[in-house]
Parts: C-alpha cells; sequence; structure tokens
C-alpha cells in the first residue's frame, strides 16, 4: 500500500508531469484541477502529503492551506507548495500560513521529488 | 425707507454750507477772515433764514416720511432689515 | 416790581404743583391708568427736552450775543440725531430694552463682558464731567433771582446774599429725585413722576422762551421785518462763525447729546415704545427749533436796549423786567427754573443709578463675603445706595458750585461737559456697531479721550495759575513744547475747544480701535458683542448658565430681596407655569435663569446682577454651543460661511473625483505592481512543464514511444504558448506606445466578421453558436482590416472560452448610427460583475469563471482596446441585459481616415 499524495494543480500539464514523476515512486497520486473542492477531497482522501499550486481558480493555494492548519486532523500534514508567482512575498505568506516546503517554478524533478521524500521521511515505501 | 436714512446726511451736508460762508468784519471792524473788508459777507438774517429753512424742511420731510413709512414693527415683532416695511401711499 | 418773596412763593407753588402732578403721575401709573399720556410719544419728546437746560434757556442768548450764530451747533447736533434715529437711536433703544440697560455706562460695560472695571470707569467719568454741568444749573438760578435782587437792591443798599438760595434749591432738588426717582427699584419700570414732571417742566420752558421772544419782535423790535433789520445792523450782524468751530461744536452736541447720562436716561432708559422715536425724529428737532428761534432777536434786543455791561446771559430775564412786564418776567424766571431743575433731577437720576450699581453695589457685595444668598435685605441696600448717591451728586454740584464762585460764562461750562461725555462715543458707537471692539480698547480709548480732555478743556478751564501753571500753558508739561494743553503736538492757532475737541475724539478713537485691533476678546465679551451688533437681526438673549446646580430657592431667596419678595414671587411663579410645572418653583433652566438675571440687572445693573447670579450659579459659564450660536449669527459670518458651503461643496466634489481617480489609480497600480509578478507567472508556468517534461525525456530510459512522443508534444505546446504570451506582450508594448503601423485597406465589415469567425473557431474544443445578419453587415470602409480581425477573434474566443452557458451563443448585431458603427458580441453567458467591469481591459485581468484559464495570458482585452483606440474607434462594455455584450464602435465615415498618430501611417492605403 503506497503512500497518497493530493496535487491541486491547475495547469494540466504540470499536474501530469508531477504524477508522472510521483507515480514512478510509488505513490498514488490524486489530481484535481479546482480550489473550491480541495478540501472535501483532502479530508476523504487523508493523504501523507498535499501539493498544493498558489493560483487556483475556486479557491487559492493560500486559502485552502489556512483551512488545512485550522483543521484539527488535517493540521499537522505536509504541505508542498507550489507557485509560478516568483514574489518572496508569497513565500513569506505562505509560511505565516503554515506551509511545510514552498517551491518556485519551474523546479528539477530531482528537487521536487527530494523535498517530497524530506517531508515524508523516507518516500511512500517506507 | 431709504429716504430715512439719507434724510441725516443730507440735513448735515446741509448745514455745514455755512462752512463756504465768507466771513464778516468783526465787531471791531477788524476783518477776522481774509479779503472779508471787500466782501460784503453774509449777513445773520441771512443765516438765519437759511439755517432755519433748513431746520424746517428737516422737521416737515421727517414728518412726511413718518406718515408715510407707518409705524414700526412693535418691539416683540424682529424687524427684518432685508424687508423694510413700506407704508401706505 | 416783583419782590424776591413774591418769586420764592411763586416758585414754591410751582414746585408743590410738579410734586403733585410727579405724584399723581406715579399713582396712575400704579393703577394701570393713564397710559395714553403717561407712555405717550408727546411726552417722550417733552421729556427729552431736559438736553434744553438752563444753559439753553438763559445761556443761548448770552451765546449769541457774544458769538453769533454759533449757538445754533449745539441744537444742529441733536436735531441731526434725531433725524438719523433710524441708524442710532433705533439701536440703541432695542439694545437698552433687550438687555435691560440701566445707563450709558451699563450699556458700555455690558457690551464689553459686563465689565465693573469698566462701568465704574464710565460712572466716574460721567460724574467728573457733570458735576460741573449741574455747578451750572445751581448757578443759573442763583444769577436769575440776583435779577430780582439788584432791581429791588437800591432800597435798601445791600444785594442779600443769594448763596444759600443755590443750597436751598439744591436741598429741594435732591428731595424730588430722591422721592420719585428711587421710588420703585426696577429703573426699567421706569419713573414716571420724574417724566411727567419733566414733561410739564419741558411745555413751561418752551412757552416761557416764546412769550419773551414774541414779546421782544412784536412788543419791542415792532415785527418780523424791523427785527431782521436791527439784526443785520448789529454787532453781530455779520456771518463770523469761524467754520472749524462750526463743524466741531455740531459734531460735540451731537457726541453729547447720545452721550450725556440724562439724555441716555429719558432717551434709552424710560423709553416705552420704539415708536416714540420715530414721532419724536421729527418732534424734537421741532421743539428745539422751536428754542432757538428768537435767541438772535433777544440778544439783539438785549444789545440794544439795556445798558452796556449787563451779563447777556440775562437778558430773558432783564429785557422784561427792564420794560416794565413783570408777569413775563416771572414766567421766564419759571422757565429758567424748569429748566435748571429738570436737568438736575434727571441727570442726577442717572448718575445715581450709575453710582450705586456700578460702585456702591460691587463694593457692599464684595465687603459682605457671604455674597448674594446670605439673608439681608438688598434691596433696601440698593435703594439706600441710590439716595445717598442722589445726595453725593447733588452735594458734589454744589460744592463746584460754591468752590468755583460762579463765575465764567454759562456756554464754557456746559462744552466743558459735553467734550467730557463726548468721550464716550468711540467706546458706545465701537461696541454696537463692530463686533471687534474689546474691553482692553474700550477702557484704553476712554482713558486717553478723558485724559486728554482734562488736560485741554477743564483744567484750562479753570485759568492759568489755577489748576495748571503758566508755565505749563506757555511751555508745556515739563517743558516739553509738544505738550503745552492748547498746542498739542505743537499744532498752534486753533481755537481752544476744537483743539480739545478734535485731539481728545480722534486719539480716543484711535486708541480704541488699534487696542481693539490687537486685543482679544474673551467668550462673554464676544458674545456680548454679537447681541449689540445684531440687536435688530433678532433680539432674543442667547447666552446661557448651565444652570443645573442652581438652586431655585436660593436663587428665589436672592430675588427676593432684590426685586422685592411679591415682584419675585410672581415672576418665578409666572416661570413655573410657563415650564408647565406645578408649584411656584420653576426649574432653574439656561432660559430662566439668563431671564432672572435680566430682570435682577433692570434693578442693580448688568454687571452687578451678572455676579450676584454667577455666585450662586457658580460661575458665568460660556459654552461652545454659545459661541457656535454666536458665529450663526453674525450675518458677515454667515455670509462669509455660504461662501464657505460653497467651497467646501465644490472641495467634496473634487475630493469625490479625486477618490474615484484614485481608486482606479490604486487597483492600477497594483496592476501595475503585479505586472512583473504576471509575467513571471504567465512565464514560468509553460516552462514548468517544459522543463519537467524535458528531464523526463532525458533522464528515463525505459519510456514507451507513445510517451515520449505525448511529452514532447506537451512541450511543443507550452513553447507554442510562450510564444504567443511573448507576442502579446510585444503587440501591446507596441500599440501602447502608439509604434504600431496601420496597414488601411477598404473592406467590408462582413468580410472582416467571416474572418475572424472562421479563424476563432479553427480548433475549437467547445461548441458555440454565432447568429449574424450579413445583411446589417454589409458596410464598406477604410481600416486595418488584420487588426480589426485580431479585435474580433479576440471576442469571439472570449465567449467560446467563458461563456458558461449549457448552449453558448454569440449574437453578432451591427447598428449604424451618428456617424459611427456599432458591432455588438453579445453573448448568453452570465455576464460580468459590475466590481469588475472597470477591470476587464486591463492587463492580465482574468476573471477565472472557469477552470479553463491556462490559456491566455488575460492581455486580448488590453490589446482589442489599444488596436480600437489606433483605429480611431473604441470598445466597451455595455451595461444591463444578460450576458456579455462587447460594443466595438468604429468610426463610419467614408472619408474619414482612422486615426493614427502623426508620423505612424506610414503605409496609408
Amino acid at each position: 500500500m503506497g503512500k497518497r499524495v493530493v496535487l491541486v494543480e491547475d495547469e494540466l500539464n504540470i499536474a501530469e508531469a508531477i504524477r508522472f514523476l510521483l507515480s514512478r515512486e510509488g505513490w498514488r497520486v490524486e489530481t484535481l484541477a479546482n480550489g473550491s473542492s480541495a478540501l472535501k477531497v483532502i479530508r476523504k482522501a487523508m493523504p501523507d502529503l498535499v501539493m498544493l499550486d498558489v493560483m487556483l481558480p475556486g479557491r487559492s493555494g493560500f486559502e485552502i492551506l489556512q483551512d488545512l492548519r485550522a483543521d484539527p486532523e488535517l493540521q499537522a500534514l505536509p504541505v508542498l507548495m507550489l507557485t509560478a508567482r516568483g514574489q518572496s512575498r508569497d513565500r513569506e505568506m505562505a509560511e505565516r500560513a503554515g506551509v511545510s516546503r514552498f517551491m518556485t517554478k519551474p523546479f528539477s524533478n530531482a528537487e521536487m521529488l527530494d523535498a517530497v521524500r524530506d517531508l515524508t521521511r523516507g518516500g511512500p515505501a517506507g | 425707507m431709504d429716504a430715512l436714512r439719507v434724510l441725516p446726511f443730507l440735513g448735515l451736508a446741509l448745514w455745514m454750507v455755512p462752512l463756504l460762508w465768507p466771513l464778516g468784519p468783526g465787531p471791531e471792524g477788524l476783518p477776522p477772515g481774509t479779503g472779508a473788508d471787500t466782501a460784503p459777507g453774509m449777513t445773520t438774517a441771512d443765516a438765519l433764514r437759511y439755517i432755519f429753512g433748513v431746520w424746517l424742511l428737516l422737521i416737515l420731510s421727517a414728518a412726511v416720511l413718518w406718515r408715510r413709512t407707518g409705524d414700526l414693527p412693535g418691539p416683540g415683532e424682529p424687524v427684518d432689515p432685508a424687508a423694510p416695511a413700506e407704508g401706505g401711499g | 416790581m416783583v419782590s424776591l418773596n413774591q418769586l420764592v412763593i411763586v416758585c414754591l407753588t410751582y414746585v408743590a404743583g410738579l410734586f403733585i402732578v410727579a405724584f399723581a403721575a406715579e399713582r396712575a401709573a400704579l393703577r394701570g391708568h393713564g397710559d395714553w399720556l403717561l407712555r405717550s410719544p408727546l411726552v417722550y419728546t417733552l421729556s427729552l427736552s431736559i438736553y434744553c437746560t438752563a444753559w439753553t434757556f438763559y445761556g443761548a442768548v448770552g451765546y449769541a450775543a457774544r458769538s453769533g450764530l454759533e449757538y445754533v451747533t449745539i441744537y444742529l447736533g441733536p436735531s441731526l440725531i434725531m433725524v438719523a434715529w433710524w441708524w442710532l437711536l433705533r439701536r440703541l433703544v432695542r439694545i437698552g430694552r433687550a438687555q435691560r440697560v440701566t445707563s450709558i455706562a451699563d450699556l458700555i460695560s455690558s457690551r464689553f463682558g459686563k465689565s465693573n472695571l469698566l462701568a465704574i470707569v464710565v460712572t466716574t467719568m460721567a460724574v467728573i464731567g457733570v458735576t460741573p454741568y449741574i455747578a451750572l444749573q445751581l448757578q443759573s438760578v442763583t444769577l436769575s433771582l440776583s435779577i430780582f435782587a439788584v432791581s429791588e437792591a437800591p432800597a435798601d443798599g445791600a444785594v442779600p446774599d443769594l448763596g444759600s438760595s443755590a443750597l436751598w434749591v439744591a436741598v429741594g432738588l435732591a428731595l424730588f429725585t430722591v422721592l420719585f426717582g428711587t421710588r420703585n427699584l426696577n429703573v426699567n419700570e421706569r419713573h414716571h413722576g420724574v417724566v411727567i414732571a419733566v414733561a410739564v417742566e419741558a411745555v413751561v420752558k418752551l412757552v416761557a422762551l416764546l412769550a419773551v421772544g414774541i414779546f421782544v419782535v412784536w412788543g419791542l423790535a415792532g415785527g418780523i421785518e424791523n427785527t431782521l433789520a436791527r439784526i443785520d445792523a448789529s454787532d453781530i450782524g455779520q456771518w463770523r462763525v469761524d467754520g472749524s468751530r462750526w463743524a466741531a461744536l455740531t459734531i460735540l452736541a451731537a457726541a453729547a447729546f447720545v452721550c450725556l447720562p440724562r439724555m441716555f436716561q429719558v432717551m434709552v432708559v424710560e423709553n416705552d415704545d420704539e415708536r416714540h422715536l420715530q414721532i419724536a425724529s421729527w418732534a424734537f428737532p421741532l421743539y428745539l427749533m422751536l428754542m432757538s428761534l428768537f435767541v438772535v432777536p433777544i440778544a439783539v434786543t438785549g444789545l440794544d436796549l439795556l445798558p452796556p455791561g449787563s451779563n447777556p446771559d440775562l437778558f430773558v430775564l432783564s429785557l422784561p423786567l427792564s420794560e416794565g412786564q413783570n408777569g413775563l418776567a416771572m414766567l421766564s424766571f419759571l422757565g429758567g427754573f424748569s429748566s435748571a431743575t429738570s436737568m438736575v433731577i434727571v441727570a442726577t437720576l442717572a448718575l445715581s443709578t450709575m453710582v450705586s450699581n456700578h460702585i456702591v453695589m460691587p463694593i457692599f457685595l464684595a465687603v459682605r463675603q457671604g455674597g448674594a444668598s446670605q439673608s439681608g435685605d438688598v434691596r433696601n441696600v440698593v435703594i439706600l445706595a441710590r439716595r445717598l448717591s442722589i445726595l453725593l451728586i447733588i452735594g458734589l454740584g454744589y460744592s463746584y458750585y460754591r468752590a468755583s464762585g460762579g463765575s465764567g460764562a454759562l456756554a464754557a461750562i456746559g462744552l466743558i461737559s459735553f467734550g467730557g461725555v463726548a468721550q464716550f462715543l468711540p467706546a458706545l458707537l465701537g461696541g454696537i456697531f463692530w463686533r471687534g471692539a474689546t474691553r482692553a480698547g474700550a477702557l484704553s480709548g476712554l482713558a486717553t479721550g478723558f485724559a486728554l480732555w482734562m488736560f485741554t478743556m477743564l483744567l484750562p478751564s479753570f485759568g492759568e495759575g489755577v489748576a495748571l501753571s503758566a508755565g505749563i500753558f506757555a511751555e508745556g508739561v515739563l517743558g516739553l513744547g509738544w505738550l503745552r494743553p492748547q498746542a498739542l503736538f505743537g499744532i498752534e492757532g486753533l481755537d481752544p475747544t476744537v483743539h480739545a475737541v478734535v485731539w481728545s475724539l480722534s486719539l480716543n478713537a484711535l486708541v480704541f480701535g488699534l487696542v481693539s485691533i490687537f486685543t482679544f476678546p474673551d467668550p462673554v465679551e464676544r458674545l456680548q458683542g454679537a447681541q449689540f451688533v445684531n440687536v435688530l437681526d433678532h433680539s432674543r438673549p442667547t447666552r446661557s448658565w448651565t444652570a443645573s446646580v442652581a438652586g431655585s430657592e436660593e436663587l428665589m431667596i436672592m430675588a427676593q430681596r432684590i426685586l422685592g419678595a411679591r415682584e419675585a414671587q410672581v415672576f418665578f411663579r409666572h416661570w413655573a407655569q410657563r415650564q408647565g410645572g406645578a408649584g411656584t418653583l420653576p426649574e432653574p433652566t439656561p432660559d430662566f435663569v439668563q431671564a432672572l438675571e435680566r430682570e435682577l440687572a433692570g434693578a442693580v445693573g448688568a454687571a452687578t446682577a451678572h455676579a450676584m447670579v454667577a455666585q450662586i450659579v457658580g460661575g458665568a459659564s460660556v459654552s461652545v454651543q454659545d459661541l457656535l450660536a454666536v458665529a450663526d449669527e453674525s450675518a458677515q459670518m454667515l455670509e462669509y460661511s455660504s461662501q464657505l458651503e460653497a467651497k467646501s461643496r465644490e472641495l467634496v466634489e473634487t475630493a469625490a473625483q479625486l477618490r474615484a481617480a484614485n481608486e482606479k489609480l490604486t487597483q492600477l497600480s497594483l496592476q501595475k505592481d503585479n505586472f512583473l509578478s504576471q509575467i513571471s507567472h504567465e512565464l514560468r508556468t509553460p516552462m514548468t512543464s517544459i522543463r519537467s517534461f524535458s528531464e523526463i525525456l532525458r533522464d528515463t530510459d525505459r519510456l514507451s514511444a507513445e510517451d515520449k512522443t505525448r511529452y514532447a508534444s506537451i512541450i511543443h505546446t507550452e513553447a507554442l504558448r510562450l510564444t504567443r504570451l511573448l507576442d502579446d506582450l510585444l503587440d501591446l508594448s507596441v500599440l501602447e506606445n502608439g509604434q504600431v503601423t496601420l496597414n488601411l485597406a477598404r473592406c467590408t465589415l462582413g468580410d472582416v466578421l467571416d474572418h475572424a469567425v472562421t479563424t476563432a473557431q479553427t480548433g475549437a474544443t467547445r461548441p458555440l453558436t454565432i447568429e449574424r445578419d450579413p445583411a446589417e453587415e454589409n458596410l464598406g470602409f477604410l481600416t486595418d482590416p488584420d487588426r480589426l480581425a485580431q479585435v474580433f477573434i479576440n471576442l469571439v474566443t472570449n465567449a467560446q472560452k467563458y461563456c458558461v452557458s449549457a448552449a453558448p451563443r454569440l449574437r453578432i448585431s451591427t447598428a449604424r448610427h451618428d456617424g459611427w458603427i456599432d458591432v455588438i458580441f453579445l453573448d448568453n453567458g452570465a455576464g460580468i460583475a459590475p466590481q469588475d467591469r472597470a477591470l476587464v481591459f486591463e492587463k492580465f485581468t482574468r476573471l477565472m469563471r472557469t477552470g479553463d484559464a491556462g490559456d491566455g495570458a488575460g492581455l486580448g482585452l488590453s490589446i482589442c482596446r489599444e488596436i480600437m483606440t489606433r483605429l480611431g474607434g473604441h470598445i466597451d462594455l455595455v451595461e444591463g441585459g444578460d450576458g456579455t455584450a462587447f460594443r466595438v464602435r468604429l468610426p463610419a465615415g467614408q472619408a474619414e481616415a482612422p486615426k493614427a498618430r502623426v508620423g505612424d501611417m506610414q503605409r496609408v492605403g
């Protein structure tokens, strides 16, 4: 039984790339392109990791993160945030909201996978 | 109403006309003013007629104005300076 | 021959008659009878005649005999003031009524913040100024008696000592004034007895003077023509009045007429009805004219007929006597006696009110530390103070008469007195016409004027070596040449009277004005100033007490002691009823306390009443509302504030415009601020995919051919997207910088639309029904077809992408009007929210209504807007209706060249 990750990303091509990379590492990846239903999906899936884009239709990545941190059950969930907006303000906002790791696009695959492993201590098999 | 306001100034102006009259010779025959020995000067009788004439004129005008403007509003009623009371006639 | 004893009997009878008349008038007034007479304009006018004192009665003839027609200035000034009642007296009477003013000192002190110091100064000045005048009256009575005595004297060879007669006259006058002047405490209830007696005396003196005059003209001179001829033949037959004296004396008399305490008393304090002023405005000048009508004939005839050396001041008496007209002489004597007594009575009354209210009462209140609320009848104290003041003032007058030895021409003393009281004029006029006048200004102006008057008029009048040494006259104070009493600042050659009047009044006014400008009024002053200056606009009082702390009982106790128990109870009950409460004690509302203060002011003067109420209420307080009320009241302020209002309205409008502009700017600035961030996002997003998939392709060995192809095509798509974004950015930049090149060509709208729709629908994933009407699209015009098509493509693509309807439909309609062609793109989607409308055309605006947002960078509509501007038209959102409606507006004119910047049109056609 592999670990699960919920990926919220409206850019379908990016989502596909991440899905490919994580699946290869043994993750079960659940993707959704809309921010508004993200919380529901996460609560249902109870994943080991959440990956969030910032600019999302419906609900922004920040808002989803805040919701997660406000939910006692999901509080400790590692969240990796990805953004294409290269502003330090975004990083500060994310850190204040309690993000686990913040990455700026474009990222190298290895970098991203390292971060995922790091956040889940060893990866899906461990 | 305007005549009422102007009347005193008219009176003042008319009564200050004597300032223009030449001064007559003094009682001792010495002219206190200049050139008075040649000019006949104003006699006191003429001066009397003039001054009392103006006086009478002022009194009559004031009386006529009083008749024309009618009574003022009583002390209890505020006077609106913008709308002066217009009397009959 | 009239014997002295006969004369005394006639005099006593006359005085007894006056007592009876006054007594009857008091009784009638008390019962409410006789108002038709007591409160008639006739009585008011006659009471004004106390202006004509013995100085007028005897002195005018002497004056005329010495200086010709100059005497008449003394009557011209007051006549002008009466005719000008609309300007000044109306205000004074209104203020006197509204503020319950008891004297001129009260008026000035009340105006300048109820300052007792000012009241004391004015009172002192008035006493100093008027005492010689009272002495003058006593002197004239004595002199007139002496005429009879002299004519009787040869019998026994000795002229009886008449000094005691002045004393008896003084005692009699004091008695009368005490009896009728202090009968009722509240001065505003008016002294009917005194007023009616004064009116009777006015008739007597007029009749007496007219009788003598008629006797002289028709009895002695033989008719008007002969009289005039005689005048011209006399020593005073030529006009030789100095011009400066003529003007200065007229003005001085006018000023004194207003400022003399006794004139203020009858004119303002005793005034029952403002309308009386109107009648007096012509009736009193008439009285004055009649009084002065026969002065010159009497003087001339006297000079002719009487032996040289006769005192011309007494021609009125000596002429009839010398002709053996004893009855006429007696009447004439009574006329002079009337003039003297009425003046003394009213002047004493006025002065005693001032002395008791402003000097005795404040001292009394200060000495008794307990203040007004302690027990003890203040009422008695007030009356006692007033009676003592009367005795004091008449005593002063008598002492002055004895001390001066009854010397000097009557007119000289009169003028000196006029000069003294005229010093009140600047403070008085400034107080009622100028809100900027301050207490400090009034005090310093009065002090300056009075000091100058003393130095240039009063002290020199005693003669050289008496009050001022001959050295001072010649060389000035301390040897300073510019400090000579009759040549101040080295200006010589002026008539001494003119010199004194001009210097004292002008410096007084100057100092008053300057100090007022440079000092600041306190709140009470400012409030009173507003009420005085604006008294005609509204007669309601506005100063208020914060009286919640004042106990009604305490106020009642105090009021009883000042107003009398019965009057106070009536007053309090009236107010209790007015407030709608049961019982006899009203709530101490500010209105009530203020009314009470005014009631008390009628008895003890404004300053004292204010101080007494303040002791109970706990301090005068002027609230912010009061001050605001002052501001409101001023017509000037109103005008000014309406200007301000207009200005502030403009400002509000401008501010609103600014706010709107600012709002937009803020949003724009936010957009600009986010510009780099947006571009970063738009560039990084495709690059993320490209990088990721290229790494996958590079690092993954066992990829199926199918995957490889797929990933490569994703890289390709994203690369294209990047290219498109860069194209758009460049396009926009070019359009915005105006460097665009237009390829103008003649085309029809239909063709351009065809091209656009075809292009937009190529490769479209969602179906979109497009409704068009080819007939109305058949419009030819000159434009850049490619650029226009670009706009249309954008709009169709937007509809395709963002129309949320289940069956998306786009209707393209064309309308032509006013030289414009409107092409409207209306879809059946949800429309654009109002708050977003302003932003739709801004760069990078994506309203994110659907998840399919990744395609455009949000530059399309910005580009459209720029293109349309270049093409001479514009694009906007049409509000209202369902769905989103974009309107593309093109210039329709065939000849109209599309607008492009000069120099841009390199390839026209």
